[in-house]
């Protein structure tokens, strides 16, 4: 007799613990062959607005921790998802209808993703900031660091990478310290909150990262007009009308990324973009 | 008589050879405007000095037109070296002509000749000076290997600056390769018209650099115009929002300089005098017109009494007056619409319940004058404590821990600018570390140089200009988007 | 005294010097560069030029200096340009203690309070320049000048003490110096205190030192010897005139201030006329206030007020040796 397995609840991720949707929503998630996985929160626009909260709380700790602390956490979720790597390709065999191997090679890429970054953390002031020679006696550097709140719209029916999707927008968003809310693939959300509970027992602090499922439409234009989000980062909006949400974001100037196709990579500029260069300037004397 | 009031020492205009009408300055050549002419006037005098073209839609057309075959025929196509001596060439052209460059600045602007001719006019040569050593080295400014000019930019400047803003705008992006439609502001289009001169002594190639005179609907029509790549705007935040809009889904690269609200901290270590002169430096220079000016100033509360004293001590020395007198500290308001703007400002200062102080000055009959002011017990809530003014006019608020001035300082939408005045090392550092804004100088204020990027953070805009950083506003190493 | 709220010790002074404020250096000159950089045009510059003059003290203090030279100086003093008799006087003649018989001999009856237009001698003492020598030297190097005539003496602190950390000490010798001054009527001739800002280095070390010389009694502050470099600069004064305006606000008080040596032209000293002006008030712009101390500035001057009332320029032929 085989034993009856125990399903999992799939709730949000919002200042570190696991509510369920406000609203008492939920929507159900399925197979690509529309076999029932489970069903996921159905994110509200007051959930949106409760995870920019928790993020807001968790910008000054995070951007204020030393960036040798930051790139340890960051390495720490690597460790984590590699430790659970056999369940979390199994999640996505069953959600995207992938091979094995090619689950476990998404997993394995995360993992990677999550390296790359990790290793950013004390490096990227560096690349990106300057020492700059005035013509004065002034001591003056430029140096870039977290612009505070960033919203995401993760790649959308991103089969073959609904982890990876995440992974390669959320992590370079955390290089410099700023705190995240993320819409999951709407299709695929499983996994998103798997790496949740990954961000919650590894060592970032609560409210880092805020993971909502739900509907993509229904909730960026909240965050794309929300006054205390100070970026947003539409990678995964190009199926959205979503010129919209930039116009709605220029109502507070926030930093805004445009759509791209797929998943994007591992780019130093990503890293960037949601970063403001501060440069300071220090009489210099002898007398 | 008494000896601090000194002889008129005016710079000549003599120097100046101007035209009676201006055109707009199209693919290397002068041509007539399809808008309506309109004057621009001395706003120390209310004297017109010359009469200005206004560019229509289809005088954008043109121009953008002429960037286009510009930057596809010549410019994009030229090793980055020649590019780089052809800005050396207007370097020097601007050095050999700066004295006729501050006495046109001052004329137009109203802002003193010591400021043109001691700060905005070395600026300018010097910013052409630090980006033409660029050209030649893009794949050094740090954003990968061989990165490309974006095309066409359409640049749209403010009155406070004119010219400094106009090379801070067109030098970065002439050295990354790029051609430009540049619009000077309405109020004070002549240094850029007298610039095209020197762009044609230097030999640019035609259509590299063109000048489009008007107003706000010229600057519009420019920035949504399809043909163009890039949009920088340095401006009010109202008008950056707009353009923020307009070019929203368009994948045109957006450099935004806005508004600011900075706040200057005194703390009671600070060195006094030299705090003194910060603020004064902060708030008084270029009558207030600087979007990064220290306009509030943040003073611990047990040394508030003496730095407001020997503050309205310093102030009753500055002299408000001919622009073109070598000793004038404060110029004339630009505009009267601005004057109006700083005035109903200041009522609703007095309304609030600040004590307001004016420096003794006399102010002349004729032009638009505004005496350097002080607000005492603002409230943190009052509007000339969160608006900003754009004037000489400075808010006073206490604080009484540095925790406490740096949540003061950060409460605004803005963040350009912040200054600290402190003998603490430790401290300054940590006390920037916290400040949320682009530039913070510490025991200074309002200093500017070509390898020093300068910007803001949340509504101040985006982008930098200045140093390595502003090169990058105008490079791409994406995918071509076609073109040459 | 208890100004600093507590009696006058050498540690109560030390607390009192070293809690002023700092000196931020490229703040302050930058804010005399932008002083110097004022435009004193046709009727402002003819009084500036009369005033330069007013506020001169002539000055010769050389190891050759004769009576001869003493005499010559005087004259000098006394008709700045003999073609033009409206050139005002300068207000003192400043030499060695042991030249100031001959100084006056040679002012007769032209010897008095500059401030009504006569022409007062000025004495360096305390083993100037170095100031090395024991206090017992230094009073009565003091007394000689003073019982010889002099109305001025011009001493220099103890830079040793100083930058040692001795405040007291240099306190000390300020007042012995001061109370040395005392004449038998009961009178004192005007004290000068040099700080030799040159060795002290730092602008807090100015700063600092401009506050113990006023604690300790002096009439004046007074930058250097001359005979160390550098010697006066603008931002030193701005910095001393800074002092001595807030040493006004404290206690009604007012201090006078003297750069020496280094002040070649016109232009320069106008340069500093501004900086009073501006700083401590125009009030200061008289001779028991400011003082330029200094030798060939005077001819500068000249050359410029020449330039002035005949609309060419003039040469150095035409300006007298001194």
């Amino acid at each position: 007799m085989t034993r009856l397995a125990v399903p999992k609840t799939y709730k949000l991720y919002i200042g570190g613990r696991f509510p369920r949707s406000e609203s008492g929503r939920s929507y159900e998630v399925t197979t690509p062959d529309g076999a029932f996985l489970a069903n996921a929160s159905l994110a509200s626009r007051k959930d949106a607005r409760d995870a920019v909260v928790a993020a807001r709380a968790a910008v000054a700790a995070w951007s204020g921790a030393t960036a040798y602390n930051r790139g340890q956490v960051l390495y720490r979720v690597a460790e984590l998802l590699e430790g659970r790597a056999e369940q979390f390709a199994a999640e996505i065999r069953d959600a995207e209808g992938v091979s094995a191997a090619a689950a476990r090679a998404q997993v394995d890429a995360a993992v990677d993703t999550w390296v790359w970054y990790a290793g950013w953390c004390d490096k990227y002031a560096q690349v990106a900031g300057s020492g700059n020679p005035v013509a004065g006696p002034f001591f003056n550097i430029s140096v870039p660091e977290a612009t505070g709140v960033v919203a995401i719209v993760a790649p959308q029916e991103s089969a073959g990478a609904s982890l990876l999707g995440l992974v390669a927008v959320v992590a370079p968003a955390l290089v410099a310290g700023n705190a995240v809310v993320v819409i999951a693939d709407r299709a695929h959300p499983l996994s998103a909150i798997g790496l949740a509970e990954v961000m919650a027992t590894s060592d970032v602090p609560g409210g880092v990262v805020n993971v909502l499922t739900g509907s993509p439409a229904e909730i960026a234009p909240w965050l794309a007009s929300h006054a205390d989000v100070n970026a947003l980062d539409l990678a995964g909006a190009g199926a959205l009308d979503w010129v919209p949400l930039v116009v709605a974001a220029a109502a507070t100037l926030k930093r805004v990324q445009d759509p791209e196709p797929g998943v994007p990579g591992w780019s130093l500029q990503r890293i960037l973009a949601t970063t403001e260069t501060k440069t300071v300037w220090h009489t210099k004397a002898l007398l | 008589m008494s000896f601090l009031e000194y002889a008129p020492a005016p710079e000549s205009t003599a120097i100046l050879h101007l035209r009676d009408e201006y055109g707009l300055f199209i693919d290397g050549a002068w041509t007539e405007g399809r808008g309506a002419t309109f004057p621009t006037i001395s706003p120390a005098t209310e004297k017109r000095i010359a009469t200005i073209s206004s560019a229509d839609a289809t005088d954008v057309d043109r121009a953008v037109a002429a960037a286009r075959r510009a930057y596809e025929k010549t410019w994009s196509r030229m090793p980055g070296g020649d590019r780089g001596k052809y800005l050396f060439r207007i370097a020097r052209l601007l050095q050999e002509r700066a004295r006729e460059f501050a006495v046109a600045e001052s004329l137009d602007n109203g802002k003193p000749i010591k400021e043109s001719r001691d700060v905005d006019i070395p600026l300018v040569a010097a910013w052409f000076f630090y980006y033409a050593g660029w050209a030649d080295k893009l794949d050094y400014a740090g954003l990968g290997a061989a990165p490309r000019a974006l095309g066409v930019a359409a640049q749209v400047i403010p009155w406070n600056f004119p010219l400094l803003m106009l090379a801070w705008k067109i030098a970065p992006a002439l050295a990354a390769g790029n051609t430009v439609v540049l619009k000077p502001a309405e109020t004070t289009p002549l240094t850029a018209l007298l610039f095209a001169e020197v762009v044609q002594q230097a030999d640019l190639p035609p259509g590299v650099v063109n000048i489009l005179t008007g107003a706000g609907d010229t600057g519009q029509a420019l920035v949504e115009h399809p043909g163009v790549d890039k949009v920088a705007f340095t401006g009010s935040t109202a008008v950056g929002r707009q353009i923020a809009r307009a070019v929203a889904g368009t994948g045109k690269k957006v450099t935004l300089e806005l508004g600011g609200k900075a706040a200057n901290i005194v703390f009671d270590d600070a060195p006094i005098d030299e705090a003194v002169e910060g603020i004064v430096d902060g708030i008084f220079f270029n009558q207030g017109h600087v979007c990064c000016a220290g306009s509030r100033l943040l003073v611990q509360e047990n040394v508030h009494d003496e730095v407001v004293e020997r503050l309205k001590t310093r102030m009753a020395t500055l002299r408000l007056g001919d622009p073109l007198d070598k000793n004038t500290d404060i110029g004339a308001i630009n505009s009267a619409e601005q004057l109006e703007r700083i005035r109903a400002l200041s009522a609703a200062g007095e309304e609030e319940g600040a004590e307001r102080w004016s420096a003794p000055c006399v102010i002349p009959d004729t032009g638009f004058w505004f005496a350097p002011t002080i607000f005492d017990n603002v409230s943190t809530s009052s509007r000339i404590a969160r608006e900003e003014i754009f004037g000489p006019v400075l808010s006073i608020l206490t604080f009484r821990t540095p925790g406490e001035a740096i949540a003061k300082a950060n409460n605004t939408p803005y963040g350009l600018s912040a200054g600290i005045w402190s003998d603490k090392g430790a401290k300054i550092l940590a006390v920037a570390d916290r400040l949320r804004a682009g530039v913070v100088w510490a025991n200074a204020f309002n200093r500017f140089d070509p390898a020093s990027p300068f910007g803001g953070y949340k509504e101040s805009g985006y982008g930098r200009e200045g140093g390595r950083h502003g090169l990058g506003a105008y490079l791409t190493t994406g995918p071509s988007k076609g073109g040459a | 005294m208890r100004l600093i709220g507590a009696d006058l010790t050498e540690k109560s002074l030390r607390l009192h010097l070293e809690g002023l404020p700092g000196v931020d250096a490229v703040g302050l000159e930058r804010r005399a560069a932008s002083l110097a950089g004022r435009s004193i045009k046709t009727t402002s510059k003819a009084r500036a030029l009369d005033t330069i003059i007013r506020l001169t003290d002539l000055t010769t203090l050389e190891g050759a200096d004769t009576p001869g030279k003493v005499r010559s100086l005087v004259a000098k003093a006394l008709t700045p340009d003999p073609a033009r008799p409206d050139t005002p006087r300068v207000a003192a003649v400043c030499v060695y203690g042991d030249m100031v018989p001959t100084a006056l001999g040679a002012l007769g009856s032209a010897h008095g309070d500059p401030d009504d237009g006569g022409v007062s001698v000025a004495a360096v003492a305390t083993a100037f320049p170095s100031g090395r020598a024991s206090l017992a030297v230094k009073l009565a190097d003091t007394r000689d000048a003073v019982e010889n005539g002099a109305d001025e003496i011009d001493m220099v602190i103890d830079r040793g003490a100083f930058l040692a950390g001795r405040y007291g000490e240099v306190f000390e010798q300020i007042v012995a110096v001061k109370d040395a001054c005392r004449r038998g009527d009961g009178t004192f001739a005007s004290l000068k205190v040099i700080l030799e800002t040159g060795e002290l280095a730092t602008y807090d070390g100015i700063r600092r030192a401009s506050w113990l010389a006023i604690l300790a009694g002096g009439d004046f502050i007074k930058t250097s010897t001359g005979k160390v470099g550098p010697a006066a600069t603008l931002p030193v004064t701005l910095l001393m005139l800074e002092v001595v305006r807030d040493w006004h606000r404290l206690t009604g008080e007012r201090i006078g201030v003297k750069p020496a040596g280094g002040i070649r032209s016109a232009k320069q000293a106008i340069g500093y006329l501004v900086t009073v002006a501006e700083t401590a008030g125009e009030r200061w712009l008289q001779p028991h206030l400011f003082r330029f101390g200094a030798s060939s500035l005077l001819n500068d001057v000249l050359l410029q007020r020449q330039r002035l009332l005949t609309g060419h320029y003039s040469g150095p032929d035409y300006v007298t040796m001194d």
